[in-house]
């Protein structure tokens, strides 16, 4: 049946269809519909592990107990998994193993604009690069026959366009296969020195013989053109770019397998054109290859190493037309993303502000504190480094820095990788403050749950794990929990805990305004006789409220009702919401 | 074979673009185009600016349009109907919401919205069809059918009949709230 598919529903359609049994992720922009649509699956054992390095582990697990298994994650998150990578790539696989990154080129969701192929040259693991949702769907079972045949895991690289794209799909039937018996195999399963010495060589036979597979396989292929003077090699969303600017002008080659890359093919595409061009987002790995062969060809000199491309960029740098339109010259304000009107995470990030705290910070939604009029953040690298930056930060400034610092992250981060900093903190005794905002759900990747929400992903109640008991068992004794929309509570606790001698934790809790479970007391409004337009309730940043001729006005349409702004309100012009 | 056709959808998160993107996606399937439609998720939907672009044709490959090539802009917001007015075409059309929502930095008296915004895109030469869609979606029954009322607007530049839509929009959301959306697609259109 043809259906409009998003290249990650599509992904988990492929799962699906090619019998995988097991599934474990971490969600990352723009990974995590595949593993949400794979858990729609009844036949499929789908869930959120803490963080990808676990994912990655338990997938392998799961491969070596003889079932198809997956993990996904966003470029980022490969970071994290990288050390079982590098090494299940010597061990190879039982049943196969499929590992999905999503690249992010442009950033839209992302911190960084890593490009991810470089892992799959590093760990020396072959790399499928699909370019629409129907190549995502084939790609995972020709991902899955690979890692059987050639003994390896076999990454799938998606990015933001291929993700998050709805193209058509043909769906078909899922084939049941039984488990592959396990056997025990100690030189191929227990990487110790002596063994993984024996299995290098495995390895670098086995790139000879994916290359020699690359030659043949129809995941390249070469597509004629009527004019030879250029021949373009690209793959992924940029094979995309490159036939809606050219058409069939010009001889392409398309890599869907991207490492190892084929010789020969390359070799003769190339003999046939008078000059090769790569397109490719990112880096140059594709053009560093062809000119290992002794290929001239050209590429980032056209194209750039930064951002995404487009047809329009192709059509300049290839065809040398330069897109016309009419533009607009009246200068239009930015809209960044901004906390949402009721957002939990507000009421603490003022107290942060007013206290003049240095605050290191982490990733999620509340990475949207660091934007004005609240401005609280101070650093934001990864997942959980505001936990063990702050121990770094403290220890080293000492009574400088240590009555004003406080380090914030999400209840989800937390699990992630935060804990292992308050590990740190605890036994190497910093005098650190970190809040946890724990807000019930994973927020910025649109409500997943994790360990602390009592729900595991297919919904079903679960284990969920206490944070004020973890904190103190880990050996924090200072466990405070507050209320982010009573700003009078907030407040204390960070003033009691900053001038604190010791460690400690602040829980910052109340569920996610969008949750569907949140009932609001619902919109409250400026009483414009009162107000005296002092903009006190500016000063929170919430995108519901405005001046208007000198007053404020709330939008009705926004408000939940949290009350924070009425608190803020000296002539008592705001009143009722949420205390 | 048939120009790939290009309607880019604007609007702020949480203003339900997608769903607009769905439908119309949807839609053209039944008509047994290639389609692909794209979308952008995570960061940007908490208030910020938020593009979907929706392709149709007999072979649609890439799955963004560029500036200078969308057929329609559907905008559910004035000042996202200037931000990516240079996307449109020649002989394009910007179907716009003429409701104004202010971003933070309008908010925190960083920026200024602009005045007359929609005058200063017709005088520029753009095609406008601006449409309250806000009052009408209160009239349907929700604030939150701006997104039906503004497909029920650019329904009237294609061919399918009423029927077709309607079905389309039952076959999409929840049952309470099929006849208020009917009601929005059909206000949309007629107003």
């Amino acid at each position: 049946m043809k259906k409009l598919m998003l290249g990650n529903e599509a992904f988990a359609r492929g799962l699906y269809e090619a019998g995988c049994d097991f599934v474990s992720s971490y969600p990352g922009t723009p990974s995590t519909e595949i593993t949400e649509f794979a858990a729609k699956y009844e036949e499929i054992y789908a869930e959120w592990a803490p963080n990808e390095k676990v994912a990655m582990e338990s997938a392998f697990g799961s491969s070596l107990a003889g079932h198809r298994s997956y993990c996904g994650m966003k470029h980022v998150g490969l970071n994290v998994a990288a050390d079982p990578l590098f090494t299940i790539s010597y061990t190879g696989v039982n049943a196969g193993m499929i590992i999905a990154v999503a690249d992010d080129p442009g950033m839209h969701s992302s911190q960084n604009e890593q490009d991810s192929r470089h892992y799959a040259i590093a760990a020396k693991l072959p790399m499928l690069e699909p370019s629409d949702s129907a190549e995502a769907m084939e790609f995972v079972k020709a991902g899955y026959e690979i890692s059987e045949k050639f003994d390896t895991p076999v990454i799938i690289k998606m990015c933001t366009r291929v993700a998050h794209s709805q193209s058509v799909i043909e769906t078909g039937e899922r084939i049941e296969r039984s488990a592959v018996p396990y056997e025990k195999q100690t030189s191929k399963y227990i990487m110790m020195p002596g063994f993984a010495k024996k299995r290098h060589p495995v390895v670098e036979e086995r790139t000879k013989a994916l290359t020699a597979f690359a030659e043949t396989t129809s995941l390249n292929r070469i597509e004629e053109g009527s004019d030879n003077s250029i021949g373009i090699i690209t793959s992924s969303t940029c094979y995309q770019y490159v036939k809606e600017a050219c058409g069939d002008t010009y001889p392409v080659l398309k890599l869907g397998l991207i490492n190892p890359m084929p010789v020969e093919l390359i070799k003769t595409f190339a003999s046939d054109v008078k000059k090769v061009i790569i397109v490719e987002e990112l880096d140059d790995v594709i053009e560093t290859y062809v000119k290992k062969l002794g290929i001239d060809c050209t590429g980032k000199e056209l194209f750039g190493y930064i951002g995404e491309i487009s047809q329009n960029i192709v059509r300049e740098k290839i065809l040398g037309v330069k897109a016309e339109f009419k533009s607009v010259s009246e200068e239009i304000p930015m809209r960044p993303p901004v906390m949402c009107a009721g957002c939990p995470h507000r009421g603490l990030f003022y107290t942060l502000k007013k206290n003049n705290c240095t605050v290191i910070g982490d990733i999620g939604c509340y990475t949207l504190g660091a934007v004005a009029p609240l401005n609280a953040l101070d650093s934001v690298i990864c997942m959980g480094a505001s936990v063990s930056g702050i121990h770094g930060f403290v220890k080293s400034s000492g009574k400088e820095h240590q009555g004003s610092t406080v380090a914030v992250i999400g209840d989800s981060t937390f699990m992630h990788s935060g804990v292992t900093g308050l590990i740190n903190i605890a036994y190497n005794e910093s005098n650190s403050t970190v809040i946890i905002l724990d807000n019930s759900i994973t927020g910025m990747t649109g409500h997943q749950q994790n360990p602390t929400t009592g729900f595991n992903l297919k919904g079903d109640p679960c284990t969920k794990i206490d944070l004020e008991s973890l904190c103190k068992s880990i050996g924090i004794k200072r466990v405070k929990v507050v209320d982010p929309y009573d700003l009078a509570q907030c407040e204390n606790a960070v003033k009691e805990e900053l001038a604190a001698d010791e460690p400690s934790v602040i829980i910052s809790r109340r569920p996610c305004a969008l949750l569907k479970y949140v009932k609001h007391p619902g919109p409250i409004a400026v009483d414009e006789n009162k107000c005296v337009g002092c903009k006190s309730c500016m000063k929170i940043g919430c995108p519901a409220i405005s001046i208007v001729n000198k007053k404020a006005v709330i939008d009705s349409t926004l408000c939940t009702g949290c009350g924070v702004c009425s608190q803020l309100c000296r002539p008592g012009a705001i009143e009722g919401g949420k205390k | 074979m048939m120009k790939t056709k290009n309607i880019m959808i604007v609007g702020v998160g949480g203003q339900g673009t997608l769903l607009a993107s769905k439908l119309l996606g949807k839609m053209l399937l039944k008509k047994g185009y290639d389609i692909k439609v794209s979308e952008v998720h995570g960061m940007s939907q908490r208030g910020g600016s938020v593009v979907t672009y929706v392709r149709y044709g007999d072979r649609v490959y890439s799955p963004i349009i560029d500036k200078g090539e969308a057929d329609f802009i559907l905008s559910f917001e004035q000042l996202e109907s200037a931000r990516y007015a240079d996307y449109l075409a020649p002989g394009g059309k910007i179907i716009t919401n003429t409701q104004k929502t202010n971003p933070m930095p309008v908010i925190t008296g960083a920026a200024v919205y602009p005045e007359n915004l929609l005058s200063k895109l017709a005088e520029i030469g753009f095609d406008i069809d601006a449409i309250d869609a806000l009052s009408l979606a209160r009239k349907a029954g929700s604030d939150k059918c701006i997104n039906i009322v503004l497909l029920g607007r650019i329904s009237k530049y294609f061919d399918f009949s009423d029927e077709e839509w309607l079905t389309t929009i039952e076959e999409s959301v929840p049952p309470k709230f099929i006849e208020i959306n009917k009601k929005a697609f059909l206000l949309g259109k007629e107003e």
